[in-house]
This record gives C-alpha cells, sequence and structure tokens, in this order.
C-alpha cells in the first residue's frame, strides 16, 4: 500500500504556524516511496467549529470528504484532529442516511455530493498499518541509539476511542514503537495521555498553559533529551509556548519539542537542517549535538 | 440558591432529543468526569459534573450563560470512562451549541467564522508564510475556494445567528 498515492490534506494549524512538521514529514513520506498528491480548494476540517455549530462542522468535514471522492484517493492529514474529524463524519454520514440526505442538501449548492467512498487517516495510523514497522526500521541507517526520548500523543488521536479506535486510549503503544524503531529510548512518564491544553487557548490562556506546564514537569523528572510529538497544536503548546510557560512560572526546562518525522528523518540519515530543525523555537542541540555524520 | 422560577423541568428532555444528548439522563452523578477531567485541575469553576447536574435540573438560562462552559478542552477522557457512556464531552458540546443559538459566543469563535467565510480556513495564513514555503522546498499551499465553502453554509443557523448579533453577513461587514 505504501506506494499507492495518498492526497495529503493540510489543514489551517500546519500551514499557519508549523512548517517544520510539513516540511519533515514531506521528505520522511518520499523516502518511503509515498506518494503525495495536494488537495485543491480543501478548507478547515470543520473540528475548530464543533463547539458553536455541530451542523458547520459536519458541512465542512463532508465537503473535504466529497473532494477527495471527486479525485477516488483517500486522505493523509498531518493534524490529529482533522483526522479525527474527518473519520468521525464519514462513519456519521454513512451510517445515518437521513443525515447525510441532510448535509448532501448543504453540499449541493457548491455542486458537491458525500458518498461515503474515502478513507481518512493520520500519519502515524498511515505509518503504522500503511508502511508497516518493519519497513520503517528498514529505512534506518543512523540508529539513534544514544537517544532517550518521551512520546506526547495529545487527545485526538486517542479519544473518543469509539471513532479513533487503533490504539489503546489509557496506554497507546503505536507512537513509543514508531520511537524505538528509530534506535531511541522511549521513556514512561507521568500522565502521558494528558491534554495538552492548545483548545483552552483563546478561552483561558492561564488554564492552558498550566496543563503545559504540568506535563514539562513531569518530563523533567525523567530527565527526557527531548519530547516527541505528532500533532500541531500539541507542539504549539511545548515547542512554541515553552519559554513563555517559563518566564510565567519561574520554571526552567530547556527540553526540545520535535515531530516525529524528524526523528525518525535523523535515523534514516537526513541531516537536521534538511528536517527544518532551524524552524524550533526550543534549542534542540541537546538532540543535534549527538547526531553524527554517516561515513 | 436555586429558585424555582429559574427551572426548566423539560430541558433535559429537550437535551436528549439533540444528537449527542441522548444519554444525558443515565448520568447518576458519580463524578468520574470531573475527576478525570484535565481542565478542572487547573479551574476553580470548570466540573462537567456540575454542568450535567445543572441540566439534569433544568437550570437553562445558567448554564447557558455560563462562562465555565467554554472551558472544556474536547480531550474526551469524560466520555471514555463515564461508567454510564454518558458521552459527557458531546452533552457539553450541545450544551455550548445551544448557547450560542442564544448569542453566548466568545470572541475567539467569532474570530474563526469570520475568517473561515474569508478564506476557507480558521486560521489566516499570514502571506509571509505562503511565501516562504518556496524557499522551505514545500509545494505551493492549494488554493482554497472561500466562495465554495460559503454556498455550503449559508443555511446554517450558526451564520445567520452571528449575523444578526453582529451586524454582520457572510461576506463581511454590512
Amino acid at each position: 500500500m505504501a506506494d499507492s498515492k495518498w492526497l495529503i490534506f493540510l489543514g489551517c494549524s500546519v500551514p499557519y504556524r508549523v512548517s517544520s512538521y510539513e516540511i519533515s514529514s514531506r521528505k520522511v513520506l518520499a523516502k518511503l516511496g509515498v506518494e503525495l498528491v495536494e488537495m485543491p480548494e480543501f478548507s478547515c476540517c470543520g473540528l475548530p467549529f464543533d463547539p458553536v455549530s455541530h451542523e458547520t462542522m459536519l458541512i465542512l468535514a463532508a465537503r473535504n470528504l466529497a473532494l477527495a471522492e471527486r479525485q477516488g484517493l483517500n486522505i493523509l492529514t498531518l493534524c490529529p484532529g482533522c483526522a479525527g474529524a474527518l473519520r468521525k463524519v464519514n462513519r456519521m454520514l454513512k451510517a445515518d442516511k437521513t443525515l447525510q440526505q441532510e448535509i448532501n442538501s448543504h453540499l449541493k449548492e457548491a455542486g458537491l455530493e458525500f458518498k461515503g467512498t474515502s478513507e481518512t487517516k493520520h500519519l502515524l495510523q498511515f505509518l503504522k498499518e500503511d508502511v508497516g514497522v518493519e519497513k520503517i526500521k528498514a529505512s534506518v541507517t543512523r540508529p539513534l541509539t544514544t537517544l532517550k526520548v518521551a512520546e506526547h500523543n495529545g487527545c485526538h488521536i486517542l479519544r473518543p476511542k469509539e471513532y479513533a479506535g487503533y490504539d489503546d486510549p489509557e496506554d497507546p503503544q503505536t507512537l513509543k514503537i514508531l520511537i524505538e524503531a528509530t534506535g531511541a529510548t522511549c521513556l514512561d512518564y507521568f500522565d502521558e495521555t494528558e491534554c495538552c491544553g492548545a483548545p483552552c487557548v483563546g478561552v483561558n490562556d492561564k488554564v492552558a498553559l498550566q496543563l503545559a506546564r504540568d506535563k514539562l514537569n513531569h518530563l523533567k523528572m525523567v530527565d527526557t533529551q527531548a519530547l516527541i510529538t505528532i500533532c500541531p497544536s500539541c507542539h504549539v503548546m511545548y515547542d512554541t509556548n515553552q519559554l513563555r510557560i517559563e518566564k510565567a512560572f519561574g520554571e526552567t526546562y530547556g527540553i526540545p519539542v520535535l515531530h516525529y518525522p524528524q526523528l525518525l528523518g535523523l535515523a534514516m540519515g537526513m541531516s537536521a537542517e534538511e528536517l527544518a530543525f532551524g524552524e524550533l523555537r526550543v534549542n534542540p542541540q541537546k538532540i543535534t549535538q549527538q547526531i553524527k555524520p554517516l561515513t | 440558591m436555586i429558585r424555582a422560577y429559574e427551572i426548566d423541568p423539560k430541558f433535559k428532555y429537550e437535551l436528549q432529543k439533540i444528537p449527542g444528548g441522548e444519554k444525558i439522563l443515565k448520568c447518576f452523578q458519580c463524578g468520574t468526569c470531573t475527576s478525570d477531567c484535565p481542565v478542572a485541575r487547573f479551574s476553580d469553576s470548570y466540573r462537567p459534573r456540575t454542568l450535567l447536574h445543572m441540566a439534569h435540573l433544568g437550570l437553562k438560562d445558567r448554564v447557558l450563560s455560563s462562562d465555565t462552559l467554554w472551558l472544556c478542552a474536547a480531550c474526551f477522557k469524560c466520555t471514555d470512562r463515564c461508567p454510564q457512556d454518558v458521552e459527557v464531552a458531546d452533552v457539553i458540546r450541545v450544551l455550548r451549541n445551544l448557547a450560542a443559538e442564544k448569542g453566548y459566543i466568545p470572541q475567539v469563535f467569532k474570530d474563526q467564522a469570520r475568517t473561515l467565510v474569508e478564506t476557507g480556513c480558521a486560521f489566516r495564513i499570514p502571506d509571509l508564510r505562503i511565501k516562504k514555503r518556496e524557499s522551505q522546498g514545500l509545494p505551493p499551499l492549494p488554493k482554497g475556494n472561500p466562495k465554495s465553502v460559503k454556498r455550503t453554509l449559508k443555511d446554517v443557523k450558526f451564520f445567520e445567528h452571528l449575523q444578526k448579533s453582529a451586524g454582520e453577513n457572510l461576506n463581511g461587514r454590512q
């Protein structure tokens, strides 16, 4: 399956402020032989509007799915929120024909129709199920055996279980297995599956930062060399906001936060520069100084 | 203090009929949702169990106008761990949707709604970012189609309410 074509759904957060995630994902996927097709006319997945209008969420997600169906391709997302919304709505509309008709009456205004023929996967699920851990291990030319890192899955890749459903939300394994495939050690720490706080930004920034700080404290306790994320919003909370948290609460962390494809890319022999380490806010030197040039 | 005139005894049945609110009557107030809620650990006021209790009691106006309603991070821990299978996060979403219909909408959502109809995305991606893509070796950002997005949303109540509350329409200020 890894050589088939996938539509890449960027969503809003990744092109808005986490280009390092997109750059490293594209590099790593190309190396694994995955062909990505751009998705014209995509819009917001709908998730940010669910709190104020469930109907808007359904329509936006269905519109994106209808666009993918028109191209006859499945969707690959980098954002777990987008994957969650598209997967959930796809299943809801396929199971409820009345709802499907109602949503299609809105899509008709733009000449679109949802049929339920495109599936959506997040990068993590795609790497596990479609590329496979063995192929990823085989792609490693520079095992990162000296690295000790920790993972943060975030919420929407795991929950609600009914819709996310491919990993255990209480004790998720996929990201750990993929980290270990690079040769690095993945540390356990307290409250691994806790929320980063990003959804509270704009409503109550203090609570949002306290949530992120709590996790950084737990990470500091296990002396991790880096945190590995797979979500643009989580990354912003721990990387972009880390300095702000340090200042607000009088803490010192200095924990580099890498996107999983940045870690995998290093193990594949790519340079930190190629993988857009320069875009990270927290200095990733703790990691990069351990990377030996390939001989 | 709760006053009898504040209570709408049919509110819970109203919620039960809205997708996501179906299982609200199964809640027996055990408090698993609040004890597992990451936001409740840092907020003095946000308690999912209390919100469900208020909804049960029929304190409709009080719960819908409550600021704390907007603190849910939608992490879905409450939903996954509820021993009664109540989709707690969905019940809270139903309450928020009703609050929005009454005009209680935090500014951040109003801003995102405006950006959505103008660009198709929830965030306005700065031109600088779009231009920088080339030097970063990224393909051009696919063009959005805000007109198509707007057409699909033209009969959605939420946008009608926004329009009324701010004297705005889907094309921006009037």
